[in-house]
């Protein structure tokens, strides 16, 4: 897992290193400080998602299912709320705004990064469900941990990533 | 230590083939997938191969009109796109497969089932690539190859320039492929860090594992920039992104410099397995330890970090800044000191050792002669005002090939003809594989040493055609017909594969009396390689066991 997360750090790395070349590079509009308003609330639940598995974690290796079961879904809800942010920033920036992903090179970076990262967070969620569908099959034993853990740390990676694509797209980018 | 040879009979000899077919394609053993990687790769060695020979023959004289100029575009393109990525990276990754576990005395790799997707995303990759032929234009009506090149610069690449869908099948190809090495690169990590046998250090890893080991990190570090600018190129070309698109302010050096940080680091994912067959094959027929083993590893190391950073060396004439240019020269003739040692670690191995010239030791004495000259080439194209002189010249084709045929290439054909006897069970024909080094030696010699000359006097590579009367002609003649013996050696080495293979006396364990583990299980391999593990207490294991007298373990 250390291994991917190296291979998918020096991917985002070079979206990242895209973004902040084309900054301001745009020849027509809209620009990002006209229509870019930070997520802080999205972002406070995906940060917040990492404390909850954590807990969770903790539960599992003490052997509380229950409680497992329920921190885990409140990361799946975390993670959920936070992919409805981006949809709605992408839905208020193609219909009220005009941004698609063709309209300038803010629009191509823009939902290109933004859109990576989202598409990790839903493939994230995919796996974290699994495991719920698991728990609450009761076919998930204290003895699984060790793989739980393994797929959390591409959870904490996820949140981590956007901690950098935050600050690249609405504080440096703007 | 153990030489049980409890082969696996249980399973009767004559089976249908559709049986054994489907064993093969849903097998999760690395050995078999070693093989599978190793024969695909052959196929499309075969087919560059022939999209090479095309291309000689179109320049044989001046205008010479064997093949139109789209053609010929599209014969290079795929030409380097197959050598690199459906060639050299398959069959050295089928070798890793097949002797990593094996030398760490495991029973397989870390990830079977991991292993088996990355080789049929591989696979699926170069069937992309190929498909082109048939699909590229879509419904347009027939076929079209890529023909942007190798590495594809933009704009060539734009919808405008590159209608059709010839580029997106280059794209997902390099895309499908680069997935599956990302795989491999993962799954040998994990295998050399948590598989050891038990008393295998890290510093008593065999060299071989060691230089996989460094090659899996260069590949996870640059395979994945490539898959990054591949996936920017599709947003461009289905999306109508513009990270490339300079009419609208996107930049066409980006993707060069996206390409090389993944272009250059692959020659060192591609030459650091090279230097592991070497640096296995070169003590084992001098009758002699490795000189330096810390050293090499040391050097081993050094080559990845310097690797990542040498990238825009391949960038001198897009106009970079003086700070650039000269910080790109310094990394890029630094890289020559530890590839040096290497030279100078082998060369003493082989100092005062009882040297058998069998088949797989000349190709690697042939290695270190060429792959000298390829270095020697190479600082010279660093200095930046000779690479603006000579830079997309022949002098920079005959360079590279001098790479990648005269040291990869020798020294897969070494590694063929030493773990033939361990991979078949059988002797290959000793006399047919000097007659392979000799043909081989003399047609690489013939083509690519004097494919420099044409290219000093400014012969630009990726011409279809040129002029008669500038002093290139007797240079092509020269080049082209060192193909006919490169093509006859490969004859030769196939037929000598498919003969031995049938017809072969048997090899028994351990022909060449050798250290590493692989040579102690019986050949070919059980599939569970060894009945119980080994465990292991110097660099040499089975040295230790056949001289107790005075095994190595007192002197590490």
């Amino acid at each position: 897992m250390y291994c991917l997360i190296a291979a998918e750090s020096a991917i985002f790395t070079i979206f990242v290193v895209a973004y902040l070349f084309y900054v301001g590079k745009s020849l027509t509009g809209p620009q990002p400080s006209d229509v870019l308003h930070a997520p802080i609330f999205y972002t406070v639940c995906l940060l917040a998602s990492s404390l909850t598995i954590h807990v969770a974690l903790r539960r599992l290796s003490a052997g509380k299912m229950a409680a497992f079961g329920r921190w885990w879904l409140l990361t799946i809800v975390l993670g959920g709320v936070f992919l409805f942010g981006t949809g709605r920033e992408w839905a208020h920036l193609i219909q009220d705004e005009g941004l698609t992903i063709n309209t300038n090179l803010f629009g191509t970076t823009y939902y290109s990064l933004v859109g990576l990262h989202a598409f990790h967070v839903t493939m994230g969620l995919v796996a974290l469900i699994a495991v719920a569908v698991f728990c609450f099959t009761s076919q998930l034993q204290r003895a699984h941990a060790e793989r739980v853990e393994i797929l959390s740390m591409y959870w904490h990676f996820v949140d981590a990533v956007w901690v950098i694509v935050f600050t690249v797209v609405y504080v440096i980018g703007k | 230590m153990s030489t049980h040879t409890i082969a696996l009979t249980d399973l009767p000899t004559t089976r249908p083939l559709t049986l054994v077919l489907h064993e093969w394609v849903t097998t999760v053993d690395h050995k078999r997938l070693g093989i599978l990687y190793i024969l695909y790769a052959l196929i499309f060695l075969a087919l560059g191969g022939i999209e090479a020979t095309i291309m000689r023959f179109q320049l044989i004289r001046p205008h010479n009109a064997l093949v139109s100029p789209q053609v010929f575009n599209r014969m290079f393109t795929m030409h380097g796109t197959t050598m690199i990525f459906f060639v050299a990276m398959p069959m050295l990754f089928g070798f890793a497969n097949y002797l990593v576990p094996l030398m760490i005395g495991a029973r397989d790799m870390a990830f079977p089932r991991l292993n088996a997707f990355s080789f049929w995303m591989t696979a699926l990759g170069g069937l992309l690539l190929y498909f082109s032929f048939f699909g590229g234009d879509g419904l347009y009506g027939a076929g079209s190859a890529p023909d942007v090149g190798w590495f594809a610069y933009a704009p060539l690449t734009a919808k405008t320039f590159s209608v059709g869908h010839s580029t997106d099948f280059w794209t997902l190809s390099l895309l499908s492929s680069g997935i599956g090495s990302i795989g491999t690169a993962i799954n040998l990590i994990t295998t050399i860090l948590c598989m050891r046998c038990p008393g295998m250090t890290l510093g008593k890893m065999p060299l071989l594992v060691w230089l996989n080991f460094v090659m899996a990190g260069l590949v996870i570090l640059a395979v994945s920039p490539l898959s990054a600018a591949q996936l920017m190129l599709i947003v461009d070309r289905y999306l109508g992104g513009h990270f490339f698109d300079t009419q609208a302010g996107g930049s066409a050096v980006i993707w060069m410099h996206f390409f090389w940080i993944f272009g250059h680091p692959e020659v060192y994912v591609l030459v650091l397995p090279a230097f592991a067959f070497a640096s296995e094959i070169i003590p084992v027929f001098s009758r002699k330890a490795i000189f330096g083993y810390p050293v090499m590893v040391l050097a081993t190391i050094a080559i990845g970090f310097i690797g990542m950073s040498v990238w825009a060396h391949h960038m001198f004439t897009v106009g970079m800044s003086a700070g650039a240019n000269t910080f790109f020269v310094l990394s890029t003739m630094a890289i020559a000191v530890p590839t040096g040692i290497k030279i100078f670690n082998w060369l003493a191995t082989m100092w005062g050792g009882k040297i058998r010239l069998a088949t797989p030791m000349l190709f690697c004495v042939a290695f270190l002669f060429q792959f000298l000259i390829a270095g020697l080439t190479g600082v010279t194209l660093a200095v930046a005002p000779l690479d603006w002189q000579l830079s997309n010249s022949y002098y920079v084709v005959a360079h590279f090939h001098y790479v990648i045929v005269g040291g990869i290439l020798f020294c897969i054909f070494g590694a063929f003809y030493y773990w033939f006897p361990k991979v078949s069970g059988r002797m290959y024909g000793e006399a047919l594989g000097k007659l392979h080094f000799w043909l081989f030696v003399i047609g690489f010699h013939l083509t690519f040493d004097f494919m420099h000359v044409p290219g000093i006097l400014g012969m630009p590579r990726r011409i279809y055609t040129y002029e008669p009367g500038r002093g290139w002609d007797i240079w092509n003649l020269i080049v082209t017909i060192g193909v006919v013996f490169q093509a006859a050696g490969i004859l030769v080495f196939a037929a000598n594969l498919v003969w031995s293979y049938l017809r072969g006396r048997t090899a028994g364990n351990d022909p060449w009396d050798a250290w590493t583990l692989e040579w102690s299980t019986s050949s070919p391999p059980p599939v569970y390689n060894y009945a119980k593990i080994p465990s292991v207490r110097s660099r040499r294991p089975l040295w230790d066991l056949k001289h107790p007298e005075d095994p190595d373990w007192r002197y590490e």
